[in-house]
């Protein structure tokens, strides 16, 4: 492969460029020649400035290579099914329940006080425990023991995560954002792509934002639903950990309706009765253990319905006192 | 004993992530101590105090902290044997970005966080670049895209480490990097004669010896002029 000039190499994997770039090699000029070529062309002097050591760049790139090649080949969708066997609680004591699992678009919810065992779940998950966690549970995906790549791979990470602490640090505008997320997962056309995220964001939101906002202007809402949209549609991972999403400014139904169309299988750390009813099943955890699994009932979807109706009175509410309008009780109420 | 080295920027949450680790690895019943490096001043040797790991401090003071670490390493390692550590981890702040105190045979971790901003893994050199473990940090409170484009990011720069996602705060993942720490194989007496993995950056120049005055007649030794294209 490193036979191949360097003109040769970038068409053949244009994801090398920005192995380049990370690496702070010029290569302009030295397209028509090899990478080796190129590496015995630089001054000794300029490596040592720029703290670059040529010896093991040939390898890194060779490796860099191996692993796009496989990151690039996995196919969205190809985790089916997450199969969660049991360990135990804290104390030592068995889980009560053999085997959980989960297919990809279900949600699940999770129920527990702080310190309960929530976050050791999601890491049993993250990390594909094999028995060898404290918990001693066994994740299966597709119903087999999950291959290692999971565990070690900077580029395949099964869960991808949301909480309602997370912020936008990079001064970029939404569009410039998008775009280097595509282009960070290697996607053809992210120009495509980011109009596609910005109008599913723009769907979430109660406010709209354009593709020039700055993403650290955005409102509360908007982030959450950029974040959101760009999970849904642009994330490697087929799991996503939701932590809470907020009530105010975002549609919480369609964002989750979102990640499901896109196959993902949704987690979701939540104590608003909303949300955890709209779950398929519930997880309720108790001392480092999963303690029950509750599919939700028919009842209990009903009385959903009827929750809903109590909260789009206070999303009302709030509508109305954003407009600047006086609140009476006729106009929640009828 | 086995000796680590972690390295990475201030104040990326290098403290926070062994100390959770220790307590995961801990419970293996094996002994850990720890020595921290740094430069003007730190209290985290308080920290590890607390959790009752046997911790060492070193401040560089005057010295460039990486030299420092170059010249001391030998006697942490004696201090280790001497406590009868099954572990030893030296902890360290890369304070210029330029150097890096891994050993050629000596497991090297980076911490980086996520909040330093995704051009950070081009930015700091062999610290990054030579690591075999990259413990990427404060992912909690930074949006996944940002948090895939920066690993996405230090992939390019060092293909081969192994990255992990830790939390400082709430543990998650660091049982799994104190799975990663201990090596049945790995028997470390003394480091005399091993090599560091990157050398450090040579400057001698009349600046380091003390001069204070400012004026081409007062710039001795290696000194460097910046490229002003003209």
């Amino acid at each position: 492969m490193l036979e191949l000039s360097i003109k040769e190499l970038v068409k053949k994997y244009p994801f090398v460029i920005e192995f380049f770039e990370q690496n702070r090699l010029d290569i302009k000029g030295f397209e028509e020649k090899s990478f080796e070529e190129f590496l015995s062309c630089l001054d000794e002097d300029e490596l040592e400035d720029k703290a670059i050591d040529i010896r093991g760049l040939k390898n890194e790139l060779l490796s860099y290579i191996e692993q796009m090649k496989e990151f690039l080949g996995i196919s969205d969708g190809q985790v089916n099914s997450l199969t969660i066997l049991s360990g135990k609680y804290k104390d030592g004591k068995a889980e009560p329940f053999e085997k959980l699992e989960i297919r990809k678009s279900e949600i699940i919810s999770i129920v527990g006080p702080t310190g309960s065992g929530k976050s050791r779940l999601l890491a049993d998950i993250e990390w594909a425990a094999q028995g060898d966690t404290p918990t001693g549970r066994t994740i299966l995906i597709n119903n087999k023991p999950a291959d290692p790549k999971w565990r070690y791979s900077p580029n395949n990470k099964l869960v991808a995560q949301l909480s309602q602490n997370m912020n936008f640090v990079m001064d970029v505008s939404a569009g410039e954002f998008i775009k280097l997320h595509a282009q960070s997962r290697m996607i053809s056309d992210p120009e495509k792509i980011s109009q596609e995220i910005l109008q599913a964001a723009n769907k979430l939101a109660g406010e709209s934002f354009s593709s020039d906002t700055p993403i650290t202007g955005l409102s509360g809402g908007q982030s959450r639903a950029l974040m959101i949209a760009d999970t849904a549609i642009l994330s490697a991972s087929p799991i996503v950990l939701i932590d809470e999403i907020e009530n105010a400014g975002i549609d919480r139904k369609k964002a989750l309706k979102l990640l499901v169309s896109k196959d993902k299988i949704v987690l979701m750390a939540t104590h608003d009765p909303l949300l955890a009813l709209m779950a398929d099943k519930r997880i309720v955890i108790k001392n480092g253990g999963i303690h029950k699994i509750i599919t939700t009932t028919k009842e209990e979807k009903e009385l959903c319905i009827k929750l809903e109706k109590v909260d789009s009175v206070m999303q009302r509410a709030r509508q109305s006192l954003r407009m600047g309008n006086a609140l009476n009780d006729e106009v929640f109420f009828e | 004993m086995n000796l680590i080295i972690v390295s990475g920027p201030p104040s990326s949450g290098k403290t926070s992530i062994i100390l959770k680790a220790i307590k995961a690895f801990k419970n293996q019943g094996r002994s850990v101590g720890v020595v921290k490096f740094d430069c003007l001043y730190t209290d985290d040797d308080k920290l590890y105090e607390q959790s009752g790991v046997p911790v060492k401090k070193g401040l560089s003071g005057a010295l460039c902290p990486d030299h420092f670490f170059a010249s001391n390493i030998e006697d942490v390692v004696k201090w280790g044997e001497k406590n009868n550590l099954d572990l030893l981890i030296t902890e360290s702040a890369g304070l210029c970005n330029r150097c890096s105190p891994y050993l050629a045979d000596v497991k090297g971790i980076c911490v980086i966080d996520n909040l330093s901003g995704i051009n950070t893994p081009k930015k700091i050199g062999p610290m990054l670049k030579s690591a075999d473990i990259v413990v990427i940090t404060k992912g909690d409170i930074v949006s996944q895209a940002e948090r895939e484009v920066f690993s996405a990011r230090v992939s390019a720069v060092n293909p081969k480490a192994m990255v992990l996602h830790v939390n400082g705060l709430s543990g998650q993942g660091a049982y799994e990097l104190s799975q990663l720490l201990y090596d049945e194989n790995q028997n470390i007496t003394s480091v005399q004669g091993m090599k560091l993995r990157f050398p450090m950056p040579s400057a001698m120049c009349s600046y380091c010896l003390g001069e204070t005055r400012i004026g081409e007649s007062y710039q001795l030794g290696n000194t460097k002029k910046m490229d002003w294209g003209d």
